[in-house]
């Protein structure tokens, strides 16, 4: 039954792996909070007391309405950021700032375009020192795994929307980071390449076993990739709820199960949006 | 190729209605000579070597001046860029500097460097410089942030960093910056070769009006506009298709 899969229990709550699919702990968020001041002086809570943990190789998704605070927790994770208060520690050490084992891929991907889509894979390596010839050899790999083989000489400019995905995928899996971030990046995507990245994805991400965070505003989306999803209330961002995902892979969008898991889900997102709109609502009428 | 055709076929047209023009004599020959006379004066002072040498030393003071103005525009840019402080201090000073037509530095020049080449470097140098540290400012400071984070995010710091990143990024602007500047570096040249006496195109020109010789002025006027034009095409206009074939119209994805 539904019910089972879904039990709400303390410890699902508060956001921990499940110990019979991730051995491993690899990023832990404990009790954070991050609060924002405004320009005249007053403050905005973004996130409030959030907990969660990342198994190695575990696929997570955090989804919630929007101005829930879903960027502004990627951000604290990947180190761009430093929470109010609370810890956030990756393989037990606690995260100082940004560095190449905590990649991120943005909506706005960044790739490079002076540089060829080779020497963009292989920018990272170069950054790191590494030998040239070491260098071409990993990012034609990673290339290749991205299925990109035949456009090493490209630029940019000369790429299609998905294909661009892929670029960047390579460019920050080739650096084998410990936790992969990717903030809402196929939300620009048409609706065909997005099916088709969904695929790209998860088949990457059983080939290399990459611990991946991915953010989305989208349920279906998080049901179709995720091993967990975290669902984030309204202002101040807490942790609503935690759904693991045991539908067998590679999954299909339209598969009736994965459509009954995000209306369970979407059920509870909808009460988060509410709020948001009776309180921006509220703020409007009092004007 | 049409483009080229029409083009050719309005240059002939310039020169017939030009013709036309001369031979019906509306003004007398002295003040307005015939595409004949200047092709000849042109040839007579290839022959005699006037004009290479003119070219040869107009060329080796824009290349100084130029190349000295470039690497410091550069610098400063960059400096007012990454500074609050330099901004709205040196920043607004280039700024108002920008305003001042570059021959305006020969007095102060001369009675620095003397008559010297120097001075005229000099002109030169002011001519462009002001254009290239705006251009790079405005460059490394329009450069999209999510350049920056993915750059920081790959592991770029420091130098490698503006090396890596905020270089090639800003890289647009800096080349519209180079070609503006040597635009105006050209400008001054003439004008302060026109002024102060020595040799170069510019000072070829005065000579041709002190020998009231109005086919000189004008075979001198077609070369400077001329060679002008050739070092934006093959050297900016060039540059410039290489940077479109690489970023595309494109400036963030």
């Amino acid at each position: 039954m539904i019910g089972d899969t879904l039990l709400d229990t303390a410890s699902q709550r508060a956001g921990r792996v499940n110990p019979e699919l991730h051995q491993q702990v690899k990023l832990q968020v404990e009790k954070v909070s991050r609060v924002f001041r405004t320009p005249n002086n007053g403050s905005l809570k973004a996130l409030e007391d959030i907990s969660l943990e990342i198994g190695q190789g575990e696929f997570l998704c955090i989804v919630g309405p929007s101005g829930c605070g879903k960027s502004t927790l990627l951000n604290l994770m990947a180190g761009l950021d430093q929470p109010t208060s609370g810890e956030i520690r990756l393989d037990g050490q606690r995260v100082g700032g940004p560095g190449a084992d905590l990649s991120v891929i943005f909506q706005e991907l960044g790739l490079f375009p002076w540089l060829t889509v080779l020497q963009n894979v292989e920018f990272g390596l170069k950054m790191r020192g590494a030998g040239r010839r070491q260098r071409r050899e990993q990012a034609r790999e990673y290339l290749r795994l991205v299925h990109l083989s035949g456009f090493e000489h490209s630029y940019i400019h000369q790429l299609s929307g998905g294909m661009k995905q892929r670029v960047a995928l390579a460019r920050s899996l080739v650096l084998q980071p410990d936790v992969l971030f990717m903030d809402e990046p196929f939300a620009a995507l048409d609706a065909q390449t997005r099916d088709l990245m969904h695929e790209e994805l998860e088949r990457i991400w059983k080939q290399t076993g990459q611990t991946i965070a991915f953010v989305t505003h989208n349920v279906r989306e998080a049901i179709r990739l995720g091993d967990r999803v975290v669902l984030l209330t309204f202002r101040p961002g807490r942790v609503k709820s935690v759904f693991p995902v045991d539908l067998p892979r590679p999954r299909h969008l339209e598969d009736p199960e994965l459509a009954l898991r995000a209306g369970a889900v979407l059920a509870q997102l909808k009460e988060e949006i509410n709020k948001a709109f009776e309180e921006e609502y509220g703020r409007a009428t009092q004007r | 190729m049409r483009r080229r055709g029409e083009k050719i076929l309005f240059y002939v047209c310039v020169v017939a209605l030009w013709q036309v023009v001369y031979t019906l004599r509306v003004w007398p020959p002295y003040l307005f000579p015939s595409p004949l006379s200047v092709v000849e004066s042109l040839q007579a002072g290839l022959a005699d070597g006037s004009i290479p040498t003119a070219i040869g030393v107009s060329m080796r003071r824009i290349a100084i001046g130029y190349a000295v103005s470039v690497l410091f525009g550069i610098l400063l840019g960059l400096l007012i860029a990454t500074s609050h402080f330099l901004e709205s201090t040196v920043g607004s000073l280039v700024l108002s500097l920008q305003s001042l037509p570059s021959i305006c530095w020969l007095p102060f020049a001369v009675l620095w460097f003397g008559l010297s080449e120097s001075a005229i470097i000099f002109v030169v140098l002011m001519g462009s410089l002001l254009s290239v540290t705006i251009n790079t400012e405005s460059g490394v400071r329009n450069v999209p942030k999510i350049y920056l984070l993915a750059g920081r995010n790959l592991g770029a710091r420091g130098i490698s960093l503006f090396w890596s990143v905020l270089l090639p990024a800003s890289l647009p602007h800096l080349v519209s910056g180079l070609k503006q500047g040597w635009a105006f570096a050209w400008r001054s040249l003439i004008a302060g070769e026109m002024i102060f006496v020595s040799l170069g195109l510019g000072h070829l020109l005065m000579m041709g009006r002190d020998l009231n010789d109005m086919s000189q002025v004008l075979a001198v006027m077609t070369l400077v506009m001329l060679l002008g034009y050739l070092v934006d095409r093959i050297v900016f206009v060039n540059v410039e298709r290489q940077m479109r074939a690489r970023w595309g119209f494109t400036t963030a994805t």
